[in-house]
């Protein structure tokens, strides 16, 4: 099986969340970045556990700048075989699908594999876009998967509950928590990393149809009003009276 | 001009996200002065609730291909209706079918997308939407530049509005070829409310110290009217099923109400319920860091304190 895995840059969960230039922009400074964590521990290790059984080859795509090869090389370290960029800016999720089907239609592969969601822009939107562009089906949210010749079986959630299907290859799944756990690189990984190739391309497509004005953070909250444990009673006369909420 | 709006149904009713993608169709549309036309795959049994969400009309699609969930399909059958209406906005909800569908229909109709709005589109210049990101850290306001657009809603925070329209119902026959992914096995939740959909939430951690000792919790849940669910670590000891965990692997949810029971908030839980209305923490830490993020709380023995919630909120719906 060929597989294609498309991996994104995120800030670490427990980064500091800032903006500068009026709010306009994420303020990087001092923050670390790691893959997607439904990029890695789910797409690309189910990936990798599938290459190791029964053969083939698991590349990793992302779309954007040079600064992003060391969060790529992490994926090689992990095991994929090798590593495509796409040179661009990733802000508009239709144009970093298209240039990631451009790619994928070009080179041909069985599977491609996305996470459910980022943890940065919570958008869900690359993988159905890119199985929509290379008119393949979309298995999203998927949570279990496994592959008998040509022919996968997945579990997927649907709104109120799960679903087992059957699917011939080519396709595009997102995946969810269930499909794999996650693996640490090893010290032999790391290395091999290193000469494994990055390859470089130019963005096929240029448009972009959303464009980010400004960020906002939330309001702070309030202090938290607690209540005395001997009388819990009281909480729920809050939340009934103050919050009006029960 | 209309705007089309998705939903999903369950046994022939229209799942709660779906009628909140219709109420924020209807307040876009009251400003712009449009319609709205709700479209479903196969038969919904009452238009009363769609009236009262501001549907104007339904379009019930009828093909044979769609027996199952088949997003490619379904967003191919909401884009004929796009064009046969001539419409240029289209609204689902950021539950999980319109997850599957929305990314394949702005291929379709090769439309600017914004996911998971937390507000109505802002027209004073442009088409701009207000969404989470950061994982409920944040907030990004969002042009969308294409003339085609669409929009997902985030389920539980648009506030509703009630109209009293009369929705008409129209079938439609699509043709819309063969699925290319074959359901074997479903498994839907029971008749509760599913935890994304809950408006209270009762939730419990490692703090309870054992699955034995969820029967308060679901008491609790019980007599609010709740939806249960838990953390991770209780999860991955399979103290709880995994559909319950909340947090940022599992479940993010935006209940009203959210009651963390022996949790201590970690930032990988508060990933998944911060956006909840009113947050209440019982633990016996004083220093748990989820206090940080709770309106209320109360710092005491879970042992003791559940159960005497559990009579209270007894007394009170008595």
């Amino acid at each position: 099986m060929k597989i294609l895995v498309c991996i994104s840059k995120v800030p670490d969960t427990t980064a500091k969340i800032a903006f500068k230039d009026n709010n306009t922009s994420y303020d990087t400074n001092g923050v670390q970045f790691i893959i997607n964590p439904y990029d890695e521990w789910y797409a690309l290790v189910r990936a990798l556990e599938i290459k190791e059984s029964q053969g083939g080859s698991v590349t990793v795509i992302n779309v954007g700048g040079a600064e992003n090869d060391p969060t790529i090389r992490k994926a090689l370290a992990i095991g994929a075989d090798d590593a495509v960029r796409v040179n661009t800016l990733a802000s508009d999720a239709l144009n970093t699908a298209q240039n990631i089907a451009d790619y994928a239609k070009k080179e041909g592969f069985d599977m491609v594999f996305c996470g459910k969601e980022t943890i940065d822009y919570n958008g869900s939107q690359v993988g159905g876009m890119i199985a929509a562009l290379m008119d393949m089906p979309y298995i999203s949210y998927a949570s279990k998967m496994n592959i008998v010749e040509s022919k996968a079986t997945i579990e997927r959630d649907i709104q109120g509950g799960k679903e087992v299907l059957e699917v011939e290859v080519p396709f595009v799944l997102s995946a969810a928590k269930g499909m794999a756990e996650a693996r640490i690189p090893n010290m032999r990984g790391i290395m091999a990393a290193r000469t494994k190739p990055l390859n470089v391309i130019e963005p096929s497509n240029t448009d972009y149809m959303t464009e980010i004005v400004g960020y906002e953070l939330p309001p702070a909250k309030g202090e938290c009003r607690f209540v005395d444990a001997e009388n819990p009673e009281e909480l729920i006369e809050l939340l009934r009276n103050e919050a009006k909420i029960i | 001009m209309s705007i089309i709006v998705y939903v999903s149904t369950k046994g022939g009713d229209v799942l709660k996200s779906s009628l909140e993608a219709v109420s924020y169709a209807a307040q876009t549309a009251e400003t712009s002065n449009q319609e709205v036309v709700a479209i479903s795959v196969g038969k919904v049994n009452s238009m009363d609730e769609l009236g009262k969400y501001g549907a104007n009309r339904l379009i019930q699609v009828q093909s044979s291909s769609i027996s199952s969930f088949q997003p490619n399909l379904i967003a191919k059958a909401i884009h004929e209706i796009v064009k046969m209406e001539g419409s240029n906005l289209c609204i689902l909800s950021h539950d999980l079918n319109g997850k599957a569908i929305a990314p394949i229909l702005s291929v379709e109709m090769n439309a600017g997308m914004v996911t998971g709005a937390v507000g109505l589109p802002d027209n004073s210049d442009g088409f701009m939407v207000r969404k989470g990101v950061f994982s409920g850290k944040a907030f990004a306001n969002i042009k969308i530049l294409s003339e085609n657009k669409i929009v997902t809603v985030m389920p539980n925070s648009i506030e509703k509005k009630e109209f009293k329209n009369t929705t008409n119902v129209e079938d439609v026959d699509i043709e819309l070829g063969t699925p290319r992914i074959t359901v074997i096995d479903q498994k839907i939740a029971s008749t509760d409310v599913p935890l994304p959909e809950a408006e209270k939430v009762v939730s419990a951690g490692r703090g309870l110290k054992g699955p034995e000792n969820w029967q308060m919790v679901e008491d609790l849940a019980k007599e609010l009217g709740a939806a249960t669910a838990c953390s991770r670590p209780v999860a991955d000891m399979d103290w709880r099923p995994h559909h319950e965990h909340v947090g940022q692997t599992g479940v993010a949810i935006r209940p009203n109400l959210y009651i963390a029971i022996g949790i201590s908030g970690a930032i990988q839980h508060l990933a998944g319920v911060n956006q909840s209305k009113v947050i209440v923490v019982i633990n016996t830490d004083k220093e748990a860091p989820f206090f940080k993020s709770a309106d209320y709380g109360i710092v005491g023995d879970a042992f003791e304190v559940v159960p005497k919630l559990v009579e209270a909120v007894k007394r009170l719906n008595a």
